[in-house]
């Protein structure tokens, strides 16, 4: 049965341990957003053994690209975008630190097992709920990589921002088992 | 000739963008109530719940429904008796999407395809559009627009079947194309089916099957049987909304079907988002 949490960042291995795919997860505190572009940039920092601009251990990165926000609004509507744009990247960062991704679509094995190894997991936003998503965005701010626009890095802080947990640090995955559960066979 | 001048086209344009923007059209809101009210996982009906709730805000808030606020998309029906003064209707449809794109706070998303560079500073704020003119009788000028989010686009295919594999070949593909998507195109989606023609002209009327009024049945009965039995089918894959399961992942079907060559059988599959943004203007 799918349970709630409330959790605050940056996460423990034992928020990750206490998720299972099907919760449902009220965020608070500091996330930092990156798409594409600024993943790639992350990841050569790592290699490169260079300093990042934010703290990866415990860290959730968001994977979003904002509209801009309208004069006296933080941001402006800030849904999530397709995940599996970061395969690639993310399980670097997760060896690294990174516990919490949130996007939407499916995360390639790479990405599971770096979950499973590493402890962390990958939650879904609700794809097309923009403005919803973008109220609970109670301060944002441009951290680095400005000249990326909407790609930048930002420093986000949510309340109660909710997510539900895709994949867990079990190997479980919810759009695989929810699909399971209402496939119509012939 | 009835004249029709270059800045009315601009204006008209911009407030449709803009409007469009923040304004899930009444047909796609009423399809998201009626997959909420029948959709049997409690997951799926909460996101089905948000959904509503966002088009809420959106509407009074004036928030853009969603941060991928599309490419612009227009499919354009020019009246032959008609003459545009001051200018040329291409330049006047992308210079309003543009004052729309920036008026309306909305995000400007073409690049490059290789640098991947924001063409914002190159070219224009969201520029160009992709614009589709076809010469019709009268003397108005129609424009339909949707702002065209890129999920959707990303798991849109097209295919040409060897003619034997006939209609059955058609709903396999369909089906594999929506099955391998899941929850990437943001579900409960819209499914535009082209069919026929040549390899251009499916994919042309795939997305202005999109463009139809969502659940307006094809006026030609036999297409319309076909668009039935393929929205049966493909909710039957259990997607869901946004994936994570349930029996509402489609919300409509649309084809639209054309004569093809002897040796073909093209189909393209073109697929919308549940946000459904689109509008239509007449001069």
């Amino acid at each position: 049965m799918s349970q709630v949490h409330y959790l605050t960042t940056p996460l423990s291995d034992e928020d990750v341990e206490n998720l299972k795919a099907g919760d449902i997860v009220y965020l608070s505190g500091t996330i930092f957003t990156a798409r594409d572009a600024a993943h790639k940039r992350l990841v050569d920092l790592i290699e490169n053994k260079e300093e990042l601009p934010f703290q990866l251990d415990g860290a959730v990165i968001y994977f979003v690209g904002p509209t801009p926000p309208k004069p006296g609004d933080p941001i402006g509507s800030a849904g999530p975008t397709t995940s599996y744009r970061m395969d690639s990247y993310s399980p670097t960062l997760i060896k690294h630190g990174l516990k919490g991704m949130i996007g939407k679509g499916k995360r390639n094995q790479d990405v599971k097992e770096a979950c499973k190894k590493y402890k962390a997991v990958y939650f879904g936003a609700t794809g097309g709920a923009g403005a919803l998503l973008g109220k609970l965005i109670k301060e944002a701010k441009v951290i680095a990589y400005e000249e990326l626009g909407p790609e930048a890095i930002r420093m986000l802080r949510v309340e109660n921002f909710p997510v539900t947990v895709i994949n867990d640090a079990y190997g479980n995955d919810l759009y695989e088992e929810g699909r399971k559960q209402y496939e119509v066979k012939d | 000739m009835r004249e029709i001048a270059y800045e009315d086209i601009v204006k008209a344009v911009k407030n449709m963008v803009i409007h469009t923007a923040t304004n899930l059209p009444e047909d796609a809101m009423k399809k998201l109530q009626e997959a909420h009210e029948k959709e049997k996982s409690p997951v799926a009906k909460k996101v089905l719940e948000q959904l509503l709730e966002n088009a809420e805000i959106a509407r009074t808030e004036k928030r853009p429904l969603c941060q991928d606020t599309g490419l612009a998309v227009y499919f354009v029906k020019v009246g032959q008796d008609v003459k545009i003064t001051g200018g040329l209707l291409k330049d006047a449809i992308n210079e309003g999407t543009e004052q729309g794109y920036i008026e309306g706070y909305l995000r400007a998303s073409t690049c490059d395809c290789f640098t991947r560079e924001n063409l914002k500073e190159k070219i224009g704020y969201n520029l160009p559009a992709v614009i589709h003119i076809d010469l019709v009788e009268g003397d108005k000028i129609e424009i339909e627009y949707a702002a065209k989010g890129g999920g959707s686009e990303n798991v849109s295919r097209a295919r040409v079947l060897a003619p034997a594999q006939g209609r059955e070949g058609v709903i396999d593909f369909v089906k594999d194309v929506i099955s391998e998507a899941g929850p990437n195109p943001c579900p409960p989606i819209i499914v535009g089916v082209g069919i026929g023609g040549t390899f251009e002209k499916a994919a042309i009327s795939s997305k202005y099957a999109l463009f139809r009024e969502a659940g307006q049945p094809n006026p030609d009965p036999d297409v319309a049987e076909f668009e039935k039995e393929l929205l049966f089918e493909l909710n039957k894959l259990g997607i869901g909304a946004m994936g994570m399961g349930g029996t509402e992942t489609v919300l409509a079907v649309h084809v639209e079907k054309n004569p093809c060559h002897i040796a073909s059988l093209p189909v393209s599959v073109n697929v919308q988002c549940h946000s459904s943004r689109h509008s239509h203007i007449t001069l």
